[in-house]
């Protein structure tokens, strides 16, 4: 049996910056990650970040991996152990890993769930050929591994991911035919957007997958606009060559372990569907069971690492930690917030919020 | 399909390795993910579904969903998308829902 004072499941950024919060504030920290790398899903976001200096703006998450993981193995308050997987919460408080194949147990203090998201699926016919795959993982196996599943891609989905995957495809050297939206407008930032729109990739909004079509792998896809009661336009179907096609419908947070550990859960579609009740500092309703990131409800990057200090912090000073300095960091931390999720962009986020909050009786 | 050139990444490549994926030997780098490889040779159908035998490749690439399991060396279910690739590793299709005892 392993024992730590923080538990931090999950090498993302909402991890990453929640380990070097609690440890910042004198906690002795073990943080777990699945992959034999650390920086999540960051290691395959070759953007540039928005946000403020403190959120490494103008900065590509791919190097922001770099920049968080280095501080945290340099960490001499954090235990970092890779290729480990968190499999389950036992009603003793231990939490079962998996490590480099062998089971053991970890005894803590405080836990910081920090375990992301899944990327949900789109159903339609022949919707289980291969070249069909979630944006996310086309990413990963282009940005990551320097591999690309085929040669012509269609995109479903024209939010943030959909269009930056589409860009990153056009620079891999990959034909994008097209972006296909459901909704009547497109759901990512402008700035991505235009850019896409520029390199002569048409996005239809109003439009769906009606059918995927192919022998053993995807060979083409049948598009068809939609009405305002989401049912196809006679007439308006066409078929388009591709052999890929990327699903970018949103994220679902991995929330099994949070179940497990008896935290009171609730359905709130704007963040993404089950979530774990909190308060404003990231606490569930289990007493020193956190959560940051993803898996509190699907947000971007930038949000996630504020969201890691703040249940970092939080874990720190609820052991004894930090006392002194805790107020001033957290409300800084939750200035940062309100910053990234003011305006129209923000919308989903603070209607969620506003829903969690009223459903686990919060003060805000 | 590899990329060869990116304007903003260089990719770090292990040492070249063979391995066999249905008794076909196949080049790859060592440590990329077995799924890397098999895509860059041009191989998509990685696995069948259970009931219906129909064709599935990967479907979210980071060790989350199993639509992506192989017999690798022996062993059934498989991820072989985040299954580091090694030399002479021996990689096949998955019949049903695997037998530890075969």
């Amino acid at each position: 049996m392993l024992e730590t004072e923080v538990l931090v499941i999950g090498g993302g950024p909402a991890g990453l910056k929640a380990a070097l919060s609690a440890a910042r504030q004198g906690a002795e920290v073990t943080l777990v990650e699945r992959d034999p790398f650390l920086g999540g899903q960051l290691v395959k976001q070759t953007h540039m970040f928005f946000g403020s200096k403190e959120q490494y703006a103008s900065e590509r998450g791919v190097n922001i991996a770099k920049i968080l993981s280095k501080e945290v193995e340099e960490n001499d308050k954090i235990r970092v152990l890779k290729d480990t997987t968190a499999l389950g919460y036992y009603e003793d408080r231990r939490v079962a890993i998996e490590m480099e194949g062998k089971f053991e147990t970890v005894n803590h203090k405080a836990l910081i769930a920090a375990t992301g998201a899944q990327e949900n699926t789109l159903v339609f016919p022949n919707c289980d050929l291969p070249g069909i795959y979630g944006a996310g993982a086309v990413q990963t196996l282009m940005n990551v591994h320097g591999v690309v599943p085929g040669n012509k891609v269609a995109m479903v989905g024209a939010g943030n991911i959909g269009v930056i995957v589409s860009y990153q495809l056009l620079q891999a050297g990959i034909d994008v035919v097209a972006i296909i939206e459901a909704m009547p407008k497109i759901g990512a930032y402008l700035v991505h957007a235009s850019k896409v729109r520029r390199m002569g990739v048409p996005i239809y909004t109003s439009h769906t997958v009606v059918e995927a079509r192919g022998k053993d792998c995807l060979e083409s896809i049948v598009i068809s606009q939609i009405d305002d009661k989401w049912q196809p336009v006679e007439g308006t179907g066409r078929k388009l060559d591709v052999d890929v096609l990327c699903v970018s419908v949103g994220l679902t947070p991995l929330t099994e372990l949070l179940f497990q550990a008896g935290c009171k859960m609730a359905f709130i579609g704007e963040l993404g569907g089950h979530v774990a009740l909190r308060d404003i500092n990231m606490e569930t309703t289990v007493p020193n069971i956190f959560v940051a990131g993803d898996v509190s409800g699907i947000e971007e990057a930038s949000a996630a690492m504020v969201e890691g200090q703040v249940a970092g912090l939080t874990a720190a000073k609820n052991l004894g930690y930090g006392l002194d300095d805790y107020e001033e960091k957290v409300a800084a931390a939750h200035k940062e917030l309100d910053g990234l999720r003011r305006g129209p962009v923000g919308g989903k986020i603070r209607a969620g919020l506003d829903k969690l909050y009223k459903e686990g009786e919060v003060a805000v | 399909m590899r990329i060869e050139k990116h304007p903003i990444l260089v990719f770090e490549k292990g040492p070249k390795v063979r391995f066999y994926f249905d008794g076909k030997e196949m080049e790859g780098y060592a440590g990329e993910p077995v799924a890397a490889a098999l895509h860059a040779a041009g191989v998509r159908v990685l696995s069948h579904s259970q009931i219906h035998n129909r064709p599935r490749g990967f479907w979210c690439a980071i060790g989350n969903c199993s639509s992506c399991n192989m017999r690798i060396n022996g062993v059934p279910n498989v991820r072989s998308c985040v299954e580091p690739l090694k030399e002479g590793m021996i990689v096949e299709t998955q019949k049903g829902k695997g037998d530890l005892n075969a």
